[in-house]
């Protein structure tokens, strides 16, 4: 089999206005919290309300602290978990009305790249197993060779020798692991990747090549990333747009550059003055992030940043902060921010 | 086949395990070449009145019984009663404790505490007691001390895989082929059942011995095959008129029910030694 031909890019110099691949609507996902006699005494709202446009060709990247709900935000659009509420719809199909099971069918051209990709390999399957398994499932009318020749065009494409095929993931390095999770989402012929944390745990120089690795996927295969990190310098680096998350909620989001010059939201600009820079100025010099966020199980009414926010006023408390496009090309959700 | 030789190599390394696994092997060849090794086959079913109860000899390694038979050649027909009784009641009790154990970790709700609660009624139960009651009711018989034993014993292999596929549901590689789209089944069966499968082999083993022991306590009580099967325990009950004069009679059946089970436990835990790579590296950081 060969590859499909490249599909016409639509230009993505203003993304908002081109052609949108995946669309997120008010989508949330809540978890029960369970006491000790497993009555539900609460909610955790590990993505509460969150809607934003993946256009075509473009890197979305979506940043916040650990635990925001960066990444259940990107397991329940691909639809590992069952949101609570709101819809995906990718490449113009909805998916709110489906089961998971069926949901994931029609999602075949969205798929999810692991963290950690050495456990999202079966540890007593070979890579080659691994890397077949997508075709089996998805193309059961490709036969044994046609399925080869595909996984050894991925191994190429993810600079990785064919002699890899027959050993164990553990047999392997993270980085190589890395690539060995790309080639396996990529045998589907996928547009969207969700990218899950895919430089942490790996030091810089392989970071560096993996990067790379990614622009030239990109280009070769016409992909879209969505790009969770809290690597804030390798999402300016690569990042068309940012979504900015904190607990739960998109609090910014705009082109990468505007909001890294310019960011709205205080909490986005305490997260930027928390990047060190080498030569240059900090961004910000006045904001320091105090104390961990709140129990995400028992949020703070209002805005839900006011607690650690030095603007915070009282008109904070009252109402939560809608997310405002008052700026060309950037959005913010904060009473405050002009 | 690396596989195979891997394990191979360890069973040499790990000296224990090796003897659980030549007795294992002994056991299995004396039970398919029992036509063969007997000194006298046709023993099991007649006897000879003028030779009762001799002693260990020449002509009778392990003596005779009160039949007149050669004990020796009894307990190498009883290998195969032992090992009939124990392959298929421990195998039934896999293909039916697995599958549902699978099942009951891998969904969520109501059927699955169905089931768990079924198999915790089936555990409450002692189970030489129903195997006992089973046997009473049905009558003494090889088929009903494989069906009162697998009855008996197939919730110890769904609380065993229960437990590891809740475990090993919440791994990520399960997720990602979920993510994928794989169906239920091929993630229970291609991707849970093999990272599972040296638990069962374990349990399995260790079963075995458990069980050989178990239906040597109904063939003692007579709820085993009917007299004149050469069955271990039903030999050593019948000895029990004869003790202490015909010591031989009770003690080389006896012997032989010990060497099995003690063969299995020790390839039990060589398995589990070798098979949990937990275990394995905590053992070569002993050395």
């Amino acid at each position: 089999m060969t590859l499909e031909p490249p599909i016409s890019r639509v230009a993505t110099d203003r993304p908002e206005t081109a052609k949108p691949i995946l669309d997120v609507l008010s989508l949330r996902k809540y978890f029960p919290i369970r006491n000790a006699w497993g009555r539900r005494k609460g909610w955790l709202k590990a993505v509460d309300d969150v809607s934003f446009r993946v256009a075509k060709g473009e890197i979305l990247g979506v940043v916040g602290e650990s635990g925001c709900g960066k990444s259940t935000l990107g397991k329940t659009i691909m639809g590992i978990h069952q949101p609570s509420d709101g819809d995906t719809i990718f490449e113009g199909r909805s998916t709110a009305n489906y089961d998971p099971g069926q949901a994931r069918k029609l999602r075949r051209h969205l798929q999810y790249a692991y963290q950690d990709p050495g456990a999202s390999l079966d540890p007593r399957w070979k890579i080659r197993r691994s890397l077949h398994e997508p075709m089996i499932i998805h193309q059961p009318e490709l036969d044994r060779d046609q399925r080869a020749e595909r996984v050894s065009e991925m191994m190429r494409a993810v600079n990785l020798p064919e002699t890899h095929l027959d050993l164990y993931p553990h047999e392997i390095s993270g980085g190589q692991q890395r690539r060995v999770g790309l080639a396996r989402v990529l045998t589907l012929n996928p547009s969207l990747i969700i990218l899950d944390e895919p430089t942490s745990g790996l030091d810089l120089s392989v970071q560096a090549t993996i990067l790379t690795l990614f622009m030239d996927l990109k280009r070769k295969f016409d992909l879209t990333y969505l790009f969770i990190s809290h690597d804030l310098s390798i999402v300016r680096m690569i990042c068309d747009r940012v979504a900015v998350m904190y607990l739960g909620k998109v609090v910014e989001i705009g082109d990468t550059e505007i909001i890294f010059s310019n960011p709205k939201h205080p909490y986005t600009r305490s997260l930027l003055s928390a990047v060190p820079t080498v030569g240059g100025r900090r961004v910000t010099d006045d904001f320091q992030l105090e104390g961990e966020p709140p129990n995400p199980g028992n949020m703070p009414s209002g805005c839900r940043f006011r607690t650690r926010c030095t603007m915070a006023q009282a008109d904070c408390a009252k109402a939560e902060p809608p997310l405002r496009a008052d700026w060309p090309g950037q959005s913010a959700a904060c009473f405050l921010a002009e | 086949m690396e596989t195979i030789r891997f394990i191979l190599r360890k069973f040499f390394e790990d000296k224990v395990a090796l003897v659980g696994l030549v007795i294992i092997t002994a056991l299995v060849l004396v039970a398919i070449f029992a036509g063969v090794l007997a000194t006298h086959p046709g023993d099991v079913s007649t006897f000879h009145p003028a030779d009762r109860l001799q002693g260990p000899s020449l002509a009778h390694f392990f003596g005779t019984d009160r039949m007149g038979s050669d004990i020796f050649s009894r307990i190498l027909f009883g290998a195969r009663i032992t090992i009939t009784i124990a392959v298929i009641s421990v195998g039934l009790s896999v293909l039916i404790g697995v599958p549902i154990g699978l099942l009951a970790g891998y969904y969520n709700g109501w059927f699955s505490d169905l089931l768990m609660r079924v198999s915790d009624i089936f555990l409450a139960v002692p189970q030489i007691v129903l195997a006992i009651a089973i046997a009473q009711t049905l009558g003494p018989a090889i088929e009903n001390v494989i069906l009162a034993l697998s009855l008996t014993y197939w919730p110890f292999w769904t609380r065993l895989v229960y437990a590891e596929t809740r475990a090993c549901k919440n791994e990520t590689f399960v997720e990602a082929s979920v993510a994928l789209g794989a169906s239920p089944f091929r993630v229970i069966v291609l991707h849970i059942l093999p990272n599972i499968s040296s638990g069962i082999i374990v349990r399995t083993t260790l079963g075995m011995g458990s069980t050989i022991l178990t239906a040597a306590v109904l063939g003692f009580l007579g709820l085993g095959p009917p007299a004149p099967s050469p069955e271990w325990g039903r030999t050593i009950a019948e000895s029990r008129q004869y003790l202490p004069n015909a010591w031989w009679y009770a003690t080389f059946p006896g012997l032989a029910i010990f060497m099995v089970v003690m063969g299995f436990n020790l390839l039990g835990d060589g398995l589990r030694d070798i098979l949990d790579p937990r275990i394995r590296r905590s053992k070569s950081n002993d050395r």
